[in-house]
């Protein structure tokens, strides 16, 4: 089941630098430890030391925060985007 | 004691003239790693916002309250500051906006030491958003920019589409397709690219995040945020200069990413460090409109994280559901022992009308929320009546205009005679305004 990541540029150093990269997965959580067996070191950037994303990163799944979903519990979708964006001042 | 017109000469050039920068590097707000000073904005180890870090002895040595005072009338006078180099930064007359003395809301309210900070006609758009795009255009073409950009509900767009112009920067802006007319034409006026995004300003700047990864633009509120949210402090800087030099007691300012209102304290906290004032423990009071109100659901629950919400508000201008910096203003509300609080859309509506009626200042549903705020924490006994209070009004009310159409009446219809007119003012004294509506004499 392929899940197109959207990759923020500091993250881009562990994906050779390509801002997608396809991964498997049948909820986020998984995403996350499939990103990392291709991508190694980067889950340590994702997640904080309790393994949950960390406060200042926001990941969506198809443009929906997972804050409004159920979290890194959301269920992924063949053909599913998730983006990895880092918070941003308002205006 | 006046000073003679050389000396004002020499003062004047003393404080043109080219000096050293005074801004060294970006921190993490979260740490301490340290980044050079480039257009990046995020911490890669932990992805916490950079913050600007200058070496205040070396303001200390450029700045006096005279050398201030002969500066321009405008932001740059207090350059030092400000994370600029050039000599000749982007002027076009932002701040130095009036702080009016209130009697009459004041009287209304029951304060007796109130201030209107009133950036409702901040230059060149109208909006506080002017100090803030300034420093990011400066320090845009500083960095070698030609094309700028942000992600916008509004202010904002119309701030960089006028200063990129006056510039000669290309302009491209996204916004929430539902926007107000006024801020949407307030934005095409100055022929920039105009992208209106079927979505909500979080989902704005989400897209935005993904188009500056490969676009290479500048956006001020994106990669150059540590540069141009340095522009709210002077905010700060200007309440404190135009109180003769001293700080306030409170002040109540909007909150929607929670950025102008930690820059204003750390205007405050600068103008201590380098002796311009003297310290004082200034309480920090926020405002949020009910249908978007992060902070404001955090600071009542006691929370110590912000949970996003999905705005509903009249309240567009801060109508961000997941603030950046929400948990700074979370934090500096509890330890200057202020208060956040939000408010209806109904109230939000009567605090524009309010501010209207009794000072003459017509602003936008963001003022309106402040004002709201400000006559719910008065009345709750949170503010103290005698302490010197400070309110800052962020936007002015022509960009929003729909957000109080039918519920302010409409002019009286009636003939070129003086007899229409003479029954038009006896039924104006009779009826109530809303009855007014349609009438015609």
């Amino acid at each position: 089941m392929a899940v197109k990541v959207l990759v923020p540029t500091p993250l881009q150093k562990f994906t050779n630098n390509q801002a997608t990269i396809e991964c498997e997965g049948s909820n986020v959580d998984e995403l996350i430890n499939d990103l990392e067996t291709n991508c190694p070191g980067i889950k340590a950037r994702i997640c904080d030391e309790t393994g949950k994303p960390r406060r200042f990163l926001n990941l969506y799944v198809n443009s929906e925060d997972i804050r409004f979903l159920e979290g890194t519990e959301t269920s992924l979708q063949d053909g599913d985007e998730v983006s990895i964006v880092p918070a941003v001042a308002g205006g | 004691m006046t000073e003679s017109p050389k000396r004002e000469k020499q003062i004047m050039i003393q404080a043109t003239k080219t000096k050293a920068p005074t801004f060294t590097k970006l921190v993490s707000k979260e740490g301490s790693t340290e980044y050079p000073l480039k257009a990046i904005h995020i911490c890669e180890e932990t992805f916490a916002p950079l913050e600007v870090a200058y070496d205040y002895d070396a303001i200390r040595a450029q700045v006096s309250r005279e050398s201030i005072q002969a500066g321009p009338n405008s932001i740059w006078r207090y350059k030092a500051f400000l994370p600029v180099e050039s000599e000749n930064p982007i002027d076009v007359g932002t701040g130095m906006t009036p702080l009016v003395k209130s009697h009459r809301l004041a009287r209304r309210l029951g304060l007796k030491n109130l201030y209107i900070k009133n950036d409702a006609v901040n230059m060149p758009t109208l909006s506080f958003k002017d100090r803030v795009v300034s420093v990011a255009l400066t320090r845009a073409k500083e960095l070698g920019f030609t094309t700028v950009s942000c992600a916008s509900t509004g202010n904002l767009a119309n701030s960089t589409a006028a200063i990129a112009a006056s510039a000669g920067l290309d302009c491209c802006v996204f916004i929430p397709a539902d926007l107000e007319a006024g801020k949407v034409l307030g934005t095409l006026i100055y022929n920039p690219t105009v992208m209106a995004v079927k979505g909500n300003y979080d989902q704005v700047n989400r897209l935005c995040c993904e188009v500056g990864n490969s676009y290479g633009w500048g956006f001020v509120n994106i990669n150059l945020r540590p540069y141009y949210s340095e522009g709210s402090k002077t905010l700060g800087f200007e309440v404190a200069e135009q109180l003769g030099w001293q700080l306030p007691d409170r002040i109540v300012a909007p909150l929607a990413s929670g950025s102008l209102y930690t820059k204003i304290y750390k205007g405050f906290q600068e103008f201590v460090k380098v002796g311009l004032v003297e310290d004082k423990h200034v309480r920090f009071n926020g405002a949020q409109a009910e249908g978007c109100s992060p902070i404001a659901q955090a600071f009542k629950e006691g929370r110590d994280f912000i949970a996003p919400v999905k705005p509903n508000t009249i309240a567009k201008s801060i109508a961000i559901g997941n603030p950046a910096d929400g948990i700074y203003a979370l934090d500096l509300a509890r330890k200057t022992d202020g208060h956040i609080d939000s408010v209806t859309d109904a109230e939000i509506v009567e605090g524009i009308k309010l501010l209207a009626e009794t000072e003459g200042i017509f602003t936008e549903t963001a003022g309106g929320t402040t004002i709201a705020v400000l006559k719910k924490q008065v009345e709750a006994g949170i503010i103290d009546p005698e302490e010197t209070t400070v309110a800052y009004i962020t936007g002015n009310g022509l960009k929003t205009q729909e957000a109080v159409q039918g519920y302010i009446g409409e002019p009286l219809t009636i003939e070129p005679k003086l007899d229409s007119f003479e029954r038009a003012l006896e039924r104006s004294r009779t009826l109530e305004r809303l009855e007014w509506q349609q009438t015609l004499v």
